[in-house]
């Protein structure tokens, strides 16, 4: 008998709608979440590109004029002509640069520390899912523990023991949030392994990490990415909580936390805009991932599929 | 179609040579473990037992080299675990499987792996089976590239033959199932199963999910497949019909057990279990369409809680005392030929 080639079911079209195109075209279903993509990107794009277009390098000591202190938004420094748009700070900086360095220190260790606790979560959860049984119990009872102490109280224990770094506060967001990861990719794991496709890798005596990494994760992928965006949005706040409180960054690589707590003294005596920007660039950065966190979560649900 | 299916005649084999895959005494036990709550509770008194289900009881079975055994039950009777215990996919929790004359729990390193890579499976869901976000490429070529059995600059011409093979176009390895109609999809499970070469297949069902005229195609895949790679098949199904057309010897399974086992030609001429005789009669057939079918009588047992003696005999239109105290031995009847009912002593 020949072999008969089989020709495909539905006739070949130039654009095949894949699950990425479909993902696309829902996702822009939204306009709250189009803004927010928006917003976010921008944001991005100014904390990724601050040293060539922020007026100041708020880290360089020499360029700062203490005589220029809690000057008001707008005001013109008569020696550099220039303008502090957002006013200064007490040491004389420019705001508007500082919030600019101010999110790279923010969303880099917002999404730092979120993608490393993605990564420990993550695999985590899917070999407790995977070998089940005392491993499940084992990994799945820390998580318990985890979840059941207030986050910050953990930060705040961890940075106490470590001291003050990025590195260090960056571990301490991880060690909080693993357990939020482990335990949703656990769920959708147990769910996929199942699944004939896992029984016939192991007919094919597919090495395990393989198995787990190859044909589990990709299949646990949209919870975990709805997790990650909104755990990132949870990340800068944590940093932002953890440096107001005077135990995140150092003071050398202020974070937008760390510029709130240095105005707070001075809300009082009328020198609001210390404390405000920087609060308000914190807010629109953390609702704009919020944004598309909530409509990701709407998309990638199977069960809210029309 | 039809004229391929029965092409190929009737085989025999001797006794004597070592069985392809032996099977002495396999049983699977499924239990609900108790949580602490419920070993608390059982603890202070309440009646909480742990939930066993005996999937497989004590199965004896052996596929000689280039048979196809028919392994039929209805669902729920444990032949799907059967056949994933056979596969080496699970574990069993009592008796031995022997691989080639060796107990596959015995085989460490490349014996081990090679044991199990030449058994290969393929499903009754086209649908589950395949990885969702993988291309056919990938599928098919995975598991070859693991295992050596191709390499980097020979993968596209290894995972064409293997698509060619199956009877799938080359051209749409760079496409995800969805993409698939659900024959052809079963056509991709079969080339990724032949990809690592293997020498048995269980086939659990693998025909179940398709139309019919779809059916026609990929039984005739299967046999076509047998005679050009030497294949030996456990074909694991619910339908007779299906059976009869394609196995050398049947093998009859009831709520964990195997009641009866037969060359193809015996079971459907001279059955001799109540329960292989009342299978047949509810076979719908072109030449007694006039007739009534005979259904079996009454749901199958839950596995939670099967019956005593003969698990059969609750509907089982000859069952007498001896059937609801003890369970009946698989005995020969003839050769080739053995049954597990009470009836052939009394006779």
């Amino acid at each position: 008998m020949s072999v008969a080639l089989q020709t495909p079911a539905a006739p070949v079209r130039d654009r095949v709608e894949t699950p990425f195109r479909r993902f696309i075209s829902e996702f822009a279903e939204s306009k709250l979440a189009l803004l927010g993509l928006a917003v976010f990107t921008v944001i991005a794009l100014v904390a990724i590109l601050a040293p060539w277009i922020a007026p100041q390098n708020p880290y360089d000591l020499a360029v700062l004029d203490i005589m220029d202190g809690r000057l008001e938004p707008g005001a013109r420094n008569g020696a550099d002509d220039m303008t502090y748009w957002l006013g200064t700070d007490d040491q004389g900086r420019d705001m508007l640069s500082a919030i600019m360095y101010g999110l790279r220190i923010s969303l880099a260790v917002g999404a730092g520390s979120a993608l490393l606790a993605a990564i420990v979560g993550a695999s985590l959860g899917l070999l407790a899912a995977y070998v089940g049984g005392r491993t499940d119990s084992a990994i799945m009872r820390v998580v318990d523990l985890q979840l059941s102490f207030p986050a910050i109280l953990v930060a705040l224990m961890i940075l106490a023991f470590l001291g003050k770094s990025v590195m260090n506060v960056v571990i301490a967001i991880v060690v909080v949030e693993w357990a939020y990861y482990a335990r949703t990719v656990r769920g959708t794991a147990l769910v996929e392994r199942r699944r004939e496709y896992i029984e016939a890798a192991q007919c094919l005596a597919l090495p395990t990490h393989r198995i787990l990494f190859r044909h589990l994760l990709p299949n646990c992928l949209p919870p975990l990415i709805v997790i990650a965006t909104m755990q990132v949005a949870r990340a800068i706040a944590l940093e932002a909580t953890l440096s107001f409180l005077g135990l995140g960054v150092p003071i050398t690589e202020p974070s937008l936390g760390l510029l709130i707590a240095n105005g707070y003294e001075y809300m009082l005596s009328g020198k609001y805009w210390i404390s405000f920007y920087p609060g308000i660039a914190l807010l629109v950065t953390i609702v704009s991932i919020n944004l598309m966190g909530d409509h990701l979560r709407d998309v990638l649900n199977p069960r809210l599929k029309k | 179609m039809s004229a391929s299916l029965a092409e190929h005649a009737p085989r025999t084999f001797s006794d004597t040579e070592t069985p392809m895959v032996e099977l002495r005494g396999v049983s699977r036990r499924f239990a609900k473990k108790l949580d602490l709550a419920a070993k608390l509770a059982r603890k202070l008194g309440a009646d909480v037992k742990e939930e066993v289900v005996h999937a497989v009881d004590k199965v004896d079975l052996r596929v000689r080299k280039g048979e196809v055994v028919g392994l039929v039950g209805e669902s729920g009777c444990g032949k799907s675990t059967l056949g994933r215990i056979v596969a080496g996919i699970l574990p069993q929790s009592d008796g031995e499987v022997f691989w080639k004359g060796q107990e596959v729990g015995t085989l460490t390193g490349e014996a081990a792996r090679q044991s199990k890579l030449q058994r290969q499976m393929i499903f009754q869901d086209p649908y589950a089976s395949l990885n969702p976000r993988m291309r056919v490429a990938d599928i098919v070529g995975e598991a070859p590239l693991v295992h050596g059995l191709t390499r980097r600059s020979e993968f596209d011409t290894y995972v064409d033959d293997q698509m060619r093979r199956a009877g799938l176009d080359p051209a749409f390895k760079r496409r995800y199932p969805h993409q698939f109609s659900g024959g052809q999809r079963q056509r991709i499970g079969i080339a990724r199963a032949l990809a690592v070469q293997p020498e048995f297949i269980v086939c659990d069902e693998a025909v179940a999910a398709l139309d019919v005229s779809i059916q026609a195609q990929i039984l005739n895949l299967f046999m076509r497949l047998r005679r050009e790679l030497d294949l030996t098949y456990l074909f694991i199904s619910h339908d007779l019909s299906v059976v009869e057309h394609l196995s050398d010897r049947v093998v009859i399974m009831y709520l964990g057990r195997v009641v009866e086992e037969a060359p193809t030609e015996t079971i459907f001429r001279r059955a001799n279990h109540p329960y292989t005789r009342s299978l047949l009669d509810s076979v719908p057939r072109i030449e007694n369409r006039k007739r009534a079918f005979t259904v079996v009588k009454g749901e199958i047992p839950s596995p939670l809680n099967p019956p005593t003696g003969c698990h059969f005999h609750p509907r089982c239109p000859l069952a007498f005392d001896r059937c609801k105290a003890e369970a009946p031995a698989l005995r020969e009847v003839a050769p080739g030929h053995r049954s597990a009912c009470h009836l052939n002593d009394a006779a």
